[in-house]
């Protein structure tokens, strides 16, 4: 009986010290792979302030402008300014839709009866 | 074991054959017997002891080399409770224009320094920097690396990616690298003098402090530096777009006008944010050069002419003279002033530019600047009032916006503000304040008569400040800035759908050294507000020496420098800035003979 009793606890022993050793390893392996993402995070988040700066710099105004300078035949564009504000009723209606053509002679009519109107 | 009998039977009997006492021998053997068990106990009480001793030597000097061991090593952070490192390992926080694009942001980078003792070969290793770092000469680094006893140095504060792929290719062991936290300014001259600059304060090989010199980097130092708040970027009132317009203008207008510097400031009316402040010449806050060792500290790029620079501004003051005896009701718009020339006083003479007549109407005498019609109302107001009125107005004290050089910024009052002064300081002499002063005085003028506080910080709400002079004083001091546009000496500062109205003021530099003014050195100075009706931004334009040379001889007064100038910004910025323009639109051919006969 003592013997089986000796013989149980050692087993229980070496399961549990068994135990220990794959938690222990398993936190490990769980904690270096954090901190490998740890490094990544903190590595694309430099990258991002990287980029977030290269931004600001490529949209600096002054730069900017010169390409506008260098690109004007192209685009065109000039400083904004108060000409360019437009009322509501400024903005013309659509054109009407264009004549169906079926019959020419039906088309001459409709121009002739457009030109008596105005 | 084989325990020995007591009485062993072959003893006995030879004992009793020899006629001795058995018993002895019982008793012989009985006292090795227990001599035999007392060192059998003996020795197992000293193993015992020799464990428990051992068990107590391991466990002290487990905790003793534990202690050892954290009493020496580097002191780390908990790598598992940081997950939130990220926003706290960002060093300073970032500085972003009101609509939250970057005006001042970090770079990760690394600087160099050199272990010479860890060196394989210095010799090619100063010969492969000096070819990398024009500034570092290769004799020098030399004679460095092979000092005796010279442990440690540093060789390049910032390098940029380039380089150190090219130090790395040298590969000495003796090169290394520590990296560094840069601060970028990606706008580079825009907002030079708003920003400042900064630079390393305490370094080290692994790390550096980055610290403000100037600027809002100084000034809000403390908070940009604070790891709590590393993530919320520092948001200025300051609007890119509009700063980069108003910067451009005035540039093109310094070039134009053979100016020394100039300045523009755009002011919210109401809640004294600055929109946009330009000093000319400005620096580029990635590369800030060093102070003057000698001469005028305002002749450096780095001299903040908008908040730092206090000059006479001429009759942009006369103002403030006006508004008070309107708000003291000493007089009214059309009171007759008398403008006889000259006014003695003393020794002293007071004149006009231009002749107008012996009487004028307030009106006229504002709206083409009479020096002699306003020393004639500032003898009304007073010493005492107008000292207090000014003082009311800020124009005291240092402007109170949030720049470490604004305290540099003090006004240069008289100091015994007698009656001449308190006629010479009603236009503008006698009394020299930065363009920022004068921006924040004028704001009450036409914002409806409260204070307001220049500030560089986005501040959208702000409570109106105290009350310096009643709203219908307000609306009379618009009526006359806008009258000077239309009909005065500002007439080129109309811009189309933007109601203009200001003052301008022309005044003589006062001479370096000693008394008196310079011959043909001026101030020209344009304050001012847009659109009249309802001002919504506060306009001050100073060029400094401006010279006009389109006609037959050259032009020096505001109206030919400082106004074109202006109205150039307000034309370009007033747009960017949000506000619709008020054009008088020809009216749809409709109703155009309704209106031609109704007039009939």
């Amino acid at each position: 009986m003592r013997g089986f009793v000796y013989v149980i606890t050692a087993l229980a022993v070496i399961g549990l010290a068994f135990w220990a050793y794959r938690e222990t390893h398993l936190t490990q392996q769980s904690v270096a792979e954090m901190r490998s993402l740890h490094r990544e995070i903190s590595s694309l988040r430099e990258a991002l302030d990287v980029q977030r700066a290269e931004w600001a710099y490529l949209n600096r105004p002054a730069r900017l402008r010169d390409l506008v300078h260098l690109n004007y035949d192209e685009l065109g564009l000039m400083p904004f300014s108060s000409e360019q504000f437009g009322e509501i009723d400024q903005v013309a209606y659509p054109p009407p839709p264009p004549v169906a053509l079926r019959r020419p002679i039906e088309v001459i009519g409709q121009l002739h009866a457009g030109e008596d109107d105005g | 074991m084989i325990r020995t009998p007591l009485r062993p039977l072959a003893r006995i009997l030879d004992a009793r054959r020899r006629g001795e006492n058995p018993d002895a021998i019982e008793r012989e053997n009985l006292r090795l017997r227990n001599e035999q068990r007392r060192d059998r106990a003996r020795a197992r009480a000293e193993g015992r002891l020799l464990v428990l001793a051992l068990v107590f030597f391991g466990a002290f000097a487990l905790v003793g080399a534990r202690m050892g061991i954290e009493a020496a090593s580097e002191p780390r952070e908990p790598r598992v409770a940081a997950s939130a490192g990220a926003a706290i390992s960002a060093g300073r926080a970032d500085i972003v224009d009101r609509r939250g694009r970057v005006l001042a942001t970090n770079l990760v980078t690394h600087s160099l320094y050199a272990q010479p003792p860890l060196m394989i070969d210095p010799p090619r290793a100063a010969r492969e920097l000096a070819a990398i770092f024009p500034d570092l000469s290769e004799e020098t680094l030399l004679r460095q690396f092979t000092t005796p006893g010279r442990k440690f140095m540093w060789l390049k504060r910032r390098m940029s990616p380039e380089q150190i792929q090219q130090v790395h290719e040298i590969g000495d062991p003796g090169l290394l690298f520590g990296p560094r936290e840069m601060r970028l300014y990606p706008n580079g001259r825009l907002a030079a003098h708003v920003l400042g600059g900064a630079s390393f304060g305490r370094e080290d090989v692994r790390a550096a402090e980055v610290i403000g010199v100037a600027g809002v980097e100084r000034a809000f130092d403390a908070e940009l530096r604070d790891p709590a708040a590393a993530a919320t970027p520092l948001r200025l009132s300051l609007d890119l777009t509009v700063q980069s317009a108003a910067r451009e203008v005035l540039e093109g207008g310094v070039r134009m006008l053979n100016a020394k510097g100039g300045t523009a400031i755009i002011m919210d009316a109401r809640t004294g944010e600055i929109v946009t402040l330009v000093s000319l010449p400005d620096f580029d806050p990635n590369a800030r050069p060093l102070p003057l060792a000698e001469g005028d500290a305002a002749d450096s790029p780095l001299f903040n002419r908008a908040v730092q620079g206090v000059y006479e501004l001429g009759s942009v003051f006369k103002a403030f003279a006006v508004a008070q005896a309107l708000d003291e009701g000493l007089i009214d718009l059309e009171t007759p002033i008398d403008t006889r020339q000259p006014l003695t006083w003393g020794r002293f003479r007071i004149t006009d530019y231009r002749h107008r007549g012996n009487s004028q109407p307030l009106w006229e005498v504002f709206v083409h600047s009479s020096n002699v019609g306003t020393a004639r109302i500032a003898q009304q107001i007073g010493a005492e009032r107008q000292r207090e009125f000014l003082e009311k107005l800020g124009l005291l004290a240092p402007v109170p916006v949030e720049l470490s050089e604004a305290p540099s910024g003090r006004p240069l009052v008289p100091p015994n503000w007698s009656e001449l002064s308190t006629m010479t300081i009603s236009y503008g002499h006698g009394l020299s304040s930065s363009p920022l002063h004068l921006a924040a005085a004028y704001a009450p003028l036409v914002n409806g008569g409260t204070r307001v506080t220049p500030t560089l910080v986005h501040r959208p709400r702000a409570e109106p400040g105290p009350r310096v002079i009643s709203p219908e004083t307000s609306a009379a001091m618009r009526k006359l800035m806008r009258g000077v546009v239309t009909e005065g000496t500002a007439s080129f500062a109309e811009v189309a759908g933007y109601a203009v109205g200001g003052k301008t003021g022309t005044a003589d530099k006062p001479r370096a050294q000693g008394r008196g003014y310079e011959e043909g050195k001026v101030i020209a100075t344009f304050a001012g507000a847009f659109p009249m009706d309802d001002p919504k931004y506060v306009v001050v334009v100073t060029l400094d020496e401006p010279v006009e040379t389109s006609g037959a001889e050259p032009r020096r007064t505001a109206g030919w420098t400082a106004v074109p100038v202006a109205a150039e910004i307000i034309r370009r910025t007033a747009p960017l800035l949000g506000l619709r323009p008020q054009i008088a639109r020809p009216a749809p051919d409709a109703i155009t003979p309704v209106r031609s006969s109704a007039r009939n």
